[in-house]
């Protein structure tokens, strides 16, 4: 029999682990990956020609990024890697791939999917205005290329993330003014439970919050955004908010990174025609998989954070685990030991997954009180009272045929960033519950291509 | 006045290309996201209303940093690295989108 041809898509925590484990029972696995290097986005390198350690790059994850970026190298001649390769669509048990220049269909014996995340973003008036970035966007921009997303800037949202990158600025000279965090304190108190699942990434989280009050940044919590002040010609000029039911107060700045944790990428699954299931916790609809990653699609299997959002270090535990497991389908021995060892550390990220969700929760009622003028698409520019016109008139309620009829979710980002408020938006509006809504179809290609690219068979 | 602010790593060789027909200075190992922003504000007008724009996500996901080369070879200015004597463009050429605003 021909060695079996495994496909891993992302070369993040979840697709590196998942390729050592292929190279460790003899098979050479295709690594398919956006980025121009492996990593992902929790792990991204850095340019060449940079110098900043992994310390100063990855904090207290350093130790974790560099045995990543190592095991990577160290596979180099073992694995068919396809770095600025986008995976555009899965149909017909091919993996149609694209680079700038070139087109290919793959057919697979066992398909990973490891996609990873993007930011979960709840739209505040004003949040077109050039200086608005996503949080990841603001790490990034520091953690690949040493510049700041502003000369003041204001971090706001909820979330692991939000205290994270606050304080990877401050620790890199940059000005912040502001951390403001929709979720009230005492959401911390009753996830603590879950918390101390992982007692050292809630102690890492602690000490951010206490390293940013002592470097003197303002940090609220139970905060109320309504507006990010600018103007269409320069874009950010400040920050309009409450704090619980406090008085306005306003801010200037001339940047704002916002976000509110994270959203799996899951569009390939859906077009690989997984079934999805509504998470009630995390209030997103997610790709269903047993507890070793397999799809409801026979060689389709789901690890890291591209099938629920449980963390870069749950990301190399499931990248191995759903690696055995497929694997071990295609008949190859695999240690079961391992596989049991590997479910329980996902279960611990999990509970500890469980305990973010409800310490820095999804601030879903904000959707509902957008005002009209609000932009929900940042895409097309189409605002909240746009979409309400919309169901007013068209009595849509469900995600897709409101998106027909309004383009919310159909501009350039396919609604990566205004789907789950949109969902919310119409669940308000229609005073029935966001499952009810449903979910946005993924849609071939799943990011815009050249259609000039040629074509070669695999 | 820039939008970036560079914290580091400014110990690299430069390069000049060519913004709008304009020179513009950089470093090698700079996306053209962060050459472009650490002189300006802006990197594009929206098609779609008055507001200039300066991308949002850093990862390729959002396609709000679009750019293009003379040749008309559209970029993600997030995620394509300047180089010497590259021509960009922040408008389409030979296209024109109507502006709905």
């Amino acid at each position: 029999m021909a060695e079996p041809r495994i496909i891993i898509v992302g070369a993040g925590p979840a697709g590196t682990r998942a390729a050592e484990a292929c190279v460790q029972a003899g098979i050479r696995p295709i690594v398919l990956d956006e980025g121009r290097r492996d990593g992902g986005q929790i792990y991204r390198r850095q340019p060449d020609n940079f110098t900043r350690p992994y310390t100063k790059l990855y904090g207290t994850e350093a130790p974790r990024a560099q045995a990543l970026h190592e095991t990577f190298d160290g596979l180099n001649d073992r694995i068919d890697y396809c770095p600025e390769t986008l995976v555009w669509n899965i149909a017909d048990g091919h993996v149609r791939t694209a680079t700038r220049t070139m087109e290919s269909a793959l057919p697979f014996d066992a398909l990973l999917l490891c996609t990873g995340a993007t930011d979960r973003l709840m739209p505040v008036k004003g949040w077109q205005f050039a200086g608005s970035y996503s949080l990841g966007g603001a790490q990034v921009a520091l953690k690949s290329q040493a510049v700041s997303i502003g000369h003041k800037v204001v971090f706001m949202g909820s979330g692991p993330l939000l205290y994270l990158v606050a304080s990877q600025y401050v620790q890199a000279g940059a000005d912040v003014v502001a951390v403001l965090d929709t979720a009230p304190y005492s959401a911390r108190i009753k996830a603590l439970p879950d918390l101390l699942a992982v007692p050292s990434v809630l102690w890492n989280g602690v000490a951010l919050t206490l390293a940013l009050k002592r470097a003197g940044v303002m940090v609220r919590n139970s905060v109320k955004p309504l507006e990010i002040l600018g103007d269409a010609a320069d874009g950010v000029s400040g920050i309009r908010f409450r704090v619980g039911d406090g008085a306005e107060q306003m801010i200037a700045c001339d940047a704002v990174a916002m976000g509110h944790h994270l959203r799996p990428e899951t569009q390939l699954a859906d077009l690989a025609r997984c079934k999805f299931a509504f998470d009630p916790v995390t209030r997103q609809w997610l790709p269903e998989r047993d507890g070793d990653g397999r799809s409801s699609i026979a060689g389709v299997y789901l690890a890291g954070d591209g099938a629920k959002i449980l963390g870069a270090r749950s990301a190399e535990a499931s990248g191995r685990l759903t690696a055995l497991a497929a694997l071990g389908d295609l008949g190859l021995p695999v240690d079961k030991g391992e596989m049991a060892s590997l479910r329980g550390d996902v279960g611990t990220y999990a509970k500890f997954a469980r305990g973010l969700a409800t310490a820095f929760p999804w601030p879903a009622e904000q959707a509902g009180a957008l005002p009209d003028e609000a932009i929900l698409c940042r895409c097309e520019g189409v605002t909240a009272g746009d979409l309400r016109a919309v169901m007013r008139e068209t009595g849509a309620k469900e995600a897709n045929r409101a998106k027909a009829f309004s383009r919310v979710g159909m501009g350039r980002c396919q609604g990566r960033y205004c789907g789950l408020a949109a969902a919310e938006l119409i669940a308000a509006q229609a005073g029935i519950p966001v499952e009810r809504v449903g979910r946005l179809r993924g849609q071939a290609p799943v990011k815009p291509i050249n259609i000039s690219i040629g074509d070669t068979d695999a | 006045m820039s939008r970036f602010v560079r914290l580091g790593e400014t110990d690299r060789p430069g390069l000049t290309l060519h913004v709008d027909g304009a020179p513009v200075a950089a470093l090698e190992g700079d996306t053209l996201m962060v050459a472009l922003l650490s002189q300006g504000a802006t990197l594009r007008q929206s098609e779609f209303g008055p507001e200039k724009r300066a991308g949002f996500c850093l990862m390729g996901a959002c396609q709000d940093c679009w750019v293009w080369t003379e040749s008309g070879d559209r970029l993600r200015a997030c995620s394509t690295l300047a180089a010497p004597g590259q021509r960009i463009l922040t408008s389409q050429p030979e296209a024109t989108w109507p502006n709905h605003a």
